[in-house]
């Protein structure tokens, strides 16, 4: 197949309609803006419906009722605009409605910069709306994976018909790398959904709602979807760069991955025995690989653009069994490879790590 | 093999698009290749910069923090990116519009005074950037000039195609230029 190089915000954008979705709901933000600047032009010219809406939250709101019709549907913000959405999309959890969610995270906290970040961290896999919810959540690392994991987002929305949150940051939504594309999905074979709105006549009308006032009915309801929730565990995707016999695992999702990938070569190169895991899908977090990838390490070290978010999930699903450091940069700033490497010397010689710069 | 370059200058002197155009090249060649541009609150006049990777292998960090290469179109690119360069790495600099001397003493420094010789040799100054790009790919063979070529197309939006001419010549020229100095004669 032909490759093409292509930003990751068009990338995943261009995904969207090759898995199916002829609907986008959003309101601008910085940036993730060639999403919907892609979308404007695209949705139409296949028969798709693009509405640039006058808020976040009319715009998530939107999303409820396209997917409550049965539609394959999206949105995409960034950390501010999806703090605005976090209403819609709990609702959207409780009604239990399939949609793809992309966040291309920026400086926070309020309205921070517009420079890349990773600290929506929590907000994506703890819930980040009220209610015990979550989102299947998954973070690209390059450009192909972004095109990749949209499909699958889309897939597997409607499997377990709940949202799911792409994580990206400024640095994969700007970037352009070489990418294959896949086929156009026949739209004539997306699953069914028996359960939409899609008027009643001559059946049983059906009903997309999010409201319990019965108590035991509502507790009723939070157990079905924490058993969908568990049922989520066999979707755990990850990978790994030689972890075999690491004495140092560093541990990273998205661009700091890629980053922490190159510091590997670098240690390997100087004799340590680093290598990398790579959480792919954040929730459900891929525990038992990460506890076998770092089964015989001596230190583990997060590298994150955050204060540290991903190293709490990272020394709790590692049973506290491991020594786990924290290397991160925040608001914009990016880590380098020749800092991440410092922090790995300083951690393989006397156990202790500086945290930062 | 891999090449990081930083490329920088004002706004509107096409490093973004001379980063493309090395990426494209790059893929053509079935290299692998990632292009970030710096991006933020930006101004008109103000400066730009992009990264560009090119890679035999799988390009593991696309974020430059120490470049091979350095191409600067303006002073205050010079000023800001001088240090990063990697040691004995190579500094291309756009001489019609840098009147200051690098700091390094251990870099291969290449001063081509571009913007004059766009303006005087194919009477558009807009077309510099080529010219300093096609003194890159000749002293690193980074890139074939047919690929770049070959890239413009892809590019450069399609109401500026008939600009393809102009810059197929200007990167000739940044070619013969650099293949001169090769040779030990003056430019």
């Amino acid at each position: 197949m032909v490759k093409v190089l292509m930003k990751g915000n068009e990338a995943l954008a261009e995904a969207a309609i090759r898995a199916g979705c002829r609907y986008f709901f959003g309101y601008p933000i910085t940036p993730q803006n060639e999403i919907p600047h892609y979308l404007s032009k695209r949705l139409p010219e296949v028969g798709g419906v693009f509405v640039q809406a006058e808020s976040e939250i009319a715009a998530i709101n939107m999303v409820y009722g396209a997917a409550g019709c049965g539609a394959r549907v999206m949105t995409s913000s960034s950390s501010p605009g999806i703090s605005l959405k976090m209403e819609g999309i709990t609702y959207m959890a409780g009604a239990e409605l399939p949609c793809v969610i992309v966040n291309i995270q920026r400086g926070g906290p309020g309205l921070g910069s517009i420079q890349p970040a990773q600290s929506d961290y929590f907000q994506a896999v703890k819930g980040g709306g009220h209610g015990d919810y979550k989102l299947l959540v998954l973070a690209p690392a390059t450009i192909q994976e972004m095109v990749n994991l949209m499909g699958k987002a889309f897939d597997l929305a409607d499997e377990y018909r709940n949202p799911v949150m792409i994580l990206g940051d400024g640095i994969l939504g700007q970037m352009m790398e070489a990418v294959e594309l896949p086929e156009q999905k026949d739209l004539g074979k997306l699953p069914d959904k028996p359960w939409a709105t899609t008027g009643a006549k001559g059946r049983a009308p059906n009903l997309i709602n999010s409201l319990y006032l019965d108590a035991s009915e509502l507790e009723k309801h939070n157990h079905h979807l924490q058993r969908k929730y568990e049922r989520m565990a066999k979707e755990m995707l990850w990978e790994e760069y030689k972890t075999d016999g690491a004495d140092i695992v560093l541990v990273g999702y998205g661009s700091s991955a890629r980053i922490a990938r190159a510091v590997v070569d670098k240690a390997r190169a100087e004799g340590i025995k680093a290598g990398l895991f790579r959480p792919i899908s954040l929730f459900p977090f891929p525990k038992p690989a990460l506890q076998a990838a770092c089964a015989q390490a001596k230190n583990v070290l997060t590298v994150e653009m955050s204060m540290g978010q991903l190293v709490e999930d990272v020394r709790y699903n590692l049973e506290f069994k491991v020594p786990v450091h924290f290397y991160g940069r925040a608001g914009g700033m990016v880590p380098t490879t020749r800092d991440v490497m410092e922090e790995v010397k300083r951690i393989v010689s006397n156990g202790e790590g500086g945290g930062t710069v | 093999m891999l090449q990081e370059i930083i490329l920088a200058g004002f706004g509107g002197q096409g490093v973004m698009s001379m980063g493309q155009l090395l990426a494209y090249a790059g893929m053509v060649e079935d290299k692998h290749v990632s292009w970030i541009p710096s991006y933020g609150p930006e101004m008109r006049g103000g400066t730009a910069n992009c990264s560009v990777t090119i890679s035999d292998e799988e390009v593991s960090s696309p974020i430059i923090s120490e470049p091979d290469t350095l191409i600067v179109l303006n002073r205050p690119s010079l000023e800001k990116f001088e240090k990063d360069v990697k040691q004995g790495g190579l500094l291309l600099i756009n001489s019609s519009l840098i009147d200051i001397e690098p700091q390094r003493q251990d870099l291969n420094v290449l001063k081509i005074p571009s913007s004059d010789l766009a303006n005087e040799k194919l009477g558009n100054s807009q077309v510099a950037n080529m010219i300093i790009l096609g003194a890159f790919i000749e002293l690193t063979n980074a890139v074939s000039p047919e690929s770049v070529i070959g890239a413009l197309k892809n590019v450069l939006p399609d109401y500026r195609h008939n600009l393809i001419p102009l810059n197929q010549q200007a990167l000739e020229q940044g070619i013969e230029l650099a293949r001169r100095i090769k040779l030990g004669k003056t430019a």
